[in-house]
């Protein structure tokens, strides 16, 4: 077999392993009972040896063990080995662990094979031992035959730029922002909204606590616009994306404010003047107006005026009433180039919208409402004044229902728990009562679901405050002629059925994951999990990390949770990304492509396949810069010559394994 | 392997970021399957040459599978895309080779879809048991 060229002047020669005198290794892992209580493993690690190219095969409970892992080394001195290959679980989350054993046994960690006998066999193989085991044996005679051709790589270590990109500045995003900038770093923070703060600036009182919402994070907010290692970009948001761990570029568009942020004061002035007034859907739910020119809320951050073009008739009263001439029609909107070497997204989420399906007769009914429009509501800064009316009369409501899971852990919507709407319906429930002792409150639920410290006894406190609880979810709402509503609902604990009225229905809306975080998730190439939330590397063990290196994802994108386990998953961001930051370089993919320049005929067609750029075509000769290429091989496929090879999965490679998957009678 | 029952062998490619995963998903949800399968995992379903599904099929494949990510999931940007490209010629060129269409499938399955992922897995076994060892498959390989 022709020996690869190596390409690049910089690249460092590597000797190439006789692929002609292979020395594999097997190590055959049970896995506790895992993969031993379906697969004989003695047997598979039995017929291994017999394969050609394999000089030890043996059996471990857990190979990836520390005992199982020193067996390895060991095994490499004592037989001299060139190949190892380990027969257990994924390599999704073990590869990288074995690559490293490898490397201290003393070989180059890419002569190290992994085949998948735990969830791709004894997983799903658990009725039939027999075929497991005849199946593990031929996926272990696959992956000998691959380890044969295996090639030792070196991946590359690249410098990593020292600033941190953090998108969305939700409670969330700023904690991840304030860690990274207070361990030194610079980091850009970039929020779509004008000002920062996220849901939580938009909620009266926090449970389990009941402490004012705004009172604890305005601080934050006003901690973080000081702090000088952060640049806020509000109003702002990612276009583009390139680039790879250590060396992200990203393109940032400002949307034009039309008020000059360096000289505006928020005195407001302006807005006193402005003759437009339109509902205020950003921040209020759609229950009080604001003008065409508005400040977003009174502890916005940057507490900055923002003009609306859009209902804008330009009239000119604001220019003229403001002072400091800040008013600016013309503003265009700008770009930024940021260069950061990690970056976490904290996007959040939207809210459950019952609107589009009528739930419960929301959009109906005028006093069928959400959660978070009664939160609004409840706000002494809100539209109300923290006066608690209905919508169709604006007269305090008397008799208030909630109901449960709406849009959550429902085949129909969404089949996940959205963790928090028990709580801050017991939270709202018990905000009621207190304001209004006279009134009767109504919690209509499938389970109350209260973990974590002191949320059961929270749970507990809303009972003795004389809040009723009817275990069933309703069937019918309905309105009378005075815009009362009547749910007709079961309590399945004592086969009850009432008909029960109220004043004001309150909808305990779930969470989704928002169209916005959906755009930065597809930007970065972030899997997306079944419930629509972006996904995370490994559920236990990297909850707040992505299969791309150095990107994190934390609070209610990565899927919905309160706000204290959001805040814990910002810090938790900001300690895996600073890892890299700290440590100032990072080791990218060793599996790049090779060309064979004796059998390239500089026909191109390669070059644009490739989506990184990573290939160009100067004087007939193909150029391959390494550090953007990422491995793909889609560009080696399209090669017509076969002159471009994808390390790690050559041609021979992938064919030894085709073929080895067939057993020819006789051999 | 029961005696009675011929079980066909299936190769699938997968990907290694989303279809690879939701194999690994099936496994981790016990979802149970035929054991007909042999998993080749690359790192794009972009890297999948149409040589790799012909060759399977002549060494002895009852049925090719091509998988990967969502169409605007790519870890790659599009490496799916070109996928599906090659697929489309594919198909053609099984058709020509007198293979029936069935024995040739494409997937777009994510990581978070195991129950999809094998479902996939026994629709195809069921619909190849009807079908048949491939006629391709040569003489005295199973
Ligand atoms: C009615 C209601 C009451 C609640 N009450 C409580 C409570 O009492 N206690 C509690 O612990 N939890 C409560 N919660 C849950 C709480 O809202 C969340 O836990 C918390 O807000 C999550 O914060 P986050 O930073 O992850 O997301 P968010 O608050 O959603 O912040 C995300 C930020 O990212 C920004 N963003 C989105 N897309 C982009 C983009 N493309 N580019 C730039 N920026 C972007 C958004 O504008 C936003 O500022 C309640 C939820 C609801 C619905
Ligand atoms: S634009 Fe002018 S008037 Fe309006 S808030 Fe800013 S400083 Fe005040
Ligand atoms: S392997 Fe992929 S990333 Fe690398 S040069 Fe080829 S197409 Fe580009």
């Amino acid at each position: 077999m022709a020996q690869e060229e190596s390409i690049t002047e910089t690249e460092e020669f590597i000797e190439t392993e006789e692929a002609s005198d292979p020395r594999i290794g097997v190590f055959v892992c049970e896995c506790g009972v895992n993969i031993g209580g379906v697969v004989n493993c003695r047997a598979v690690a039995d017929y291994a040896a017999t394969l050609p190219g394999v000089v030890h095969s043996t059996v471990n409970k857990y190979t990836c063990s520390d005992a199982g892992q020193s067996e390895i080394k060991q095994a490499i001195m004592e037989y001299d080995l060139n190949r190892v290959l380990v027969a257990s679980c994924t390599p999704k989350t073990h590869e990288s662990i074995f690559r490293a054993c490898v490397e201290e046994g003393g070989l180059n960690p890419y002569l190290f094979e992994f085949v998948n006998i735990r969830e791709h066999c004894s997983w799903i193989h658990m009725q039939d031992k027999e075929s497991a085991t005849m199946k593990a044996s031929e996926l272990v005679r696959m992956g000998i035959s691959r380890a044969r051709l295996l090639e030792p790589l070196q991946s590359t270590e690249v410098p990593v730029t020292n600033r941190a990109l953090v998108i969305g500045a939700g409670v969330a995003g700023m904690q991840a922002a304030l860690d990274i900038a207070d361990m030194g770093y610079k980091v850009y923070l970039v929020e779509k909204n004008p000002s920062i703060g996220g849901k939580m600036a938009q909620l009266d009182k926090t449970f389990p606590t009941n402490d004012c919402s705004i009172c604890i994070l305005g601080p934050k907010m006003v901690e973080v616009s000081r702090n000088r290692n952060i640049e806020l970009m509000t109003y702002s948001e990612v276009e583009e994306v390139n680039g790879y761990v250590g060396n992200f570029k990203a393109k940032v568009r400002h949307k034009p404010r039309f008020v000059d942020i360096t000289t505006c004061t928020g005195c407001g002035l302006c807005v006193q003047k402005c003759p437009i007034e339109v509902p205020d859907f950003e921040f209020n739910e759609g229950i009080g107006t604001r003008k065409a020119i508005y400040v977003p809320f009174p502890q916005a951050v940057p507490l900055r005026a923002v003009v609306d073009r859009s209902v804008c008739i330009d009239c000119g009263a604001c220019s003229k009433a403001c002072e400091s001439h800040s008013i600016n029609m013309e503003q265009e909107e700008t770009f930024s180039d940021l260069e950061v070497g990690v970056i976490v997204v904290t996007t959040g989420y939207d809210v459950y919208n019952p609107e589009p399906t009528h739930d419960f007769g929301y959009g109906l009914y005028d006093n069928v409402i959400t959660g978070m429009e009664l939160e609004r509501l409840l706000n002494a800064s809100g539209p109300t004044m923290g006066k608690l009316v209905r919508p169709s009369d604006v007269r305090p409501p008397k008799r208030i229902g909630f109901i449960q899971c709406v849009g959550s852990r429902d085949k129909k919507r969404n089949r996940y728990c959205s963790g928090f709407c028990c709580m801050y319906a017991l939270k709202d429930a018990q905000l009621i009562r207190e304001k209004y002792p006279d009134s009767e409150v109504y919690i209509m639920y499938m389970d109350i679901r209260a973990p974590f410290r002191n949320y059961e006894e929270f749970y507990d406190r809303a009972r003795d405050m004389g809040i009723k609880f009817i275990r069933g979810k309703p069937g019918r709402v309905t309105e009378d002629k005075d815009s009362n509503i009547t749910v007709r609902v079961e309590d399945t604990l004592t086969n009850n059925i009432y008909n029960l009225e109220l004043d004001l229905l309150v909808l305990s809306v779930g969470a989704v994951a928002s169209e916005s975080s959906e755009r930065v998730r597809q930007l970065l190439k972030v899997s997306r999990a079944a419930d629509g939330f972006m996904m995370e590397a490994h559920p236990k063990l990297k909850p707040v990390d992505t299969t791309l290196d150095g990107i994190f994802i934390g609070g209610v994108t990565q899927g919905p949770k309160d706000i204290p386990y959001s805040v814990s998953q910002g810090s938790a961001c900001a300690a895996r990304a600073t890892r890299y930051l700290a440590q100032g370089k990072a080791s990218t993919e060793g599996i790049t492509v090779d060309v064979d320049r004796d059998t390239c005929v500089g026909c191109g067609i390669c070059v644009p396949m490739c989506p990184f750029q990573a290939l160009s075509m100067t004087d007939g000769k193909l150029e391959i810069i390494k550090a953007l290429c990422k491995g793909c091989g889609t560009c080696a496929v399209a090669c017509p010559t076969g002159a471009l090879q994808q390390d790690h999965f050559k041609n021979n490679q992938i064919l030894a394994q085709v073929r080895s998957a067939f057993i020819f009678e006789g051999e | 392997m029961t005696d009675n029952e011929w079980e066909p062998k299936i190769v699938a490619f997968c990907c290694n970021w989303c279809s690879y995963g939701g194999a690994d998903t099936a496994g981790m949800g016990r979802f149970q399957q035929p054991s007909s399968l042999r998993i080749i995992r690359v790192m794009c379903s972009g890297r999948i040459d149409p040589m790799h599904v012909l060759n399977a099929f002549l060494e002895g494949a009852d049925a090719v599978l091509v998988t990967g990510c969502h169409i605007g999931d790519c870890h790659y940007v599009n490496g799916n895309y070109k996928a599906e490209v090659r697929y489309r010629f594919l198909e053609e060129m099984v058709r020509e080779l007198g293979l029936e269409p069935e024995r040739l499938q494409l997937n777009w399955i994510s990581a978070s879809e195991g129950e999809k992922f094998a479902n996939f897995v026994r629709d195809v076994t069921a619909q190849v048991k009807q079908l048949g060892p491939s006629p391709l498959k040569p003489e005295g390989v199973n």
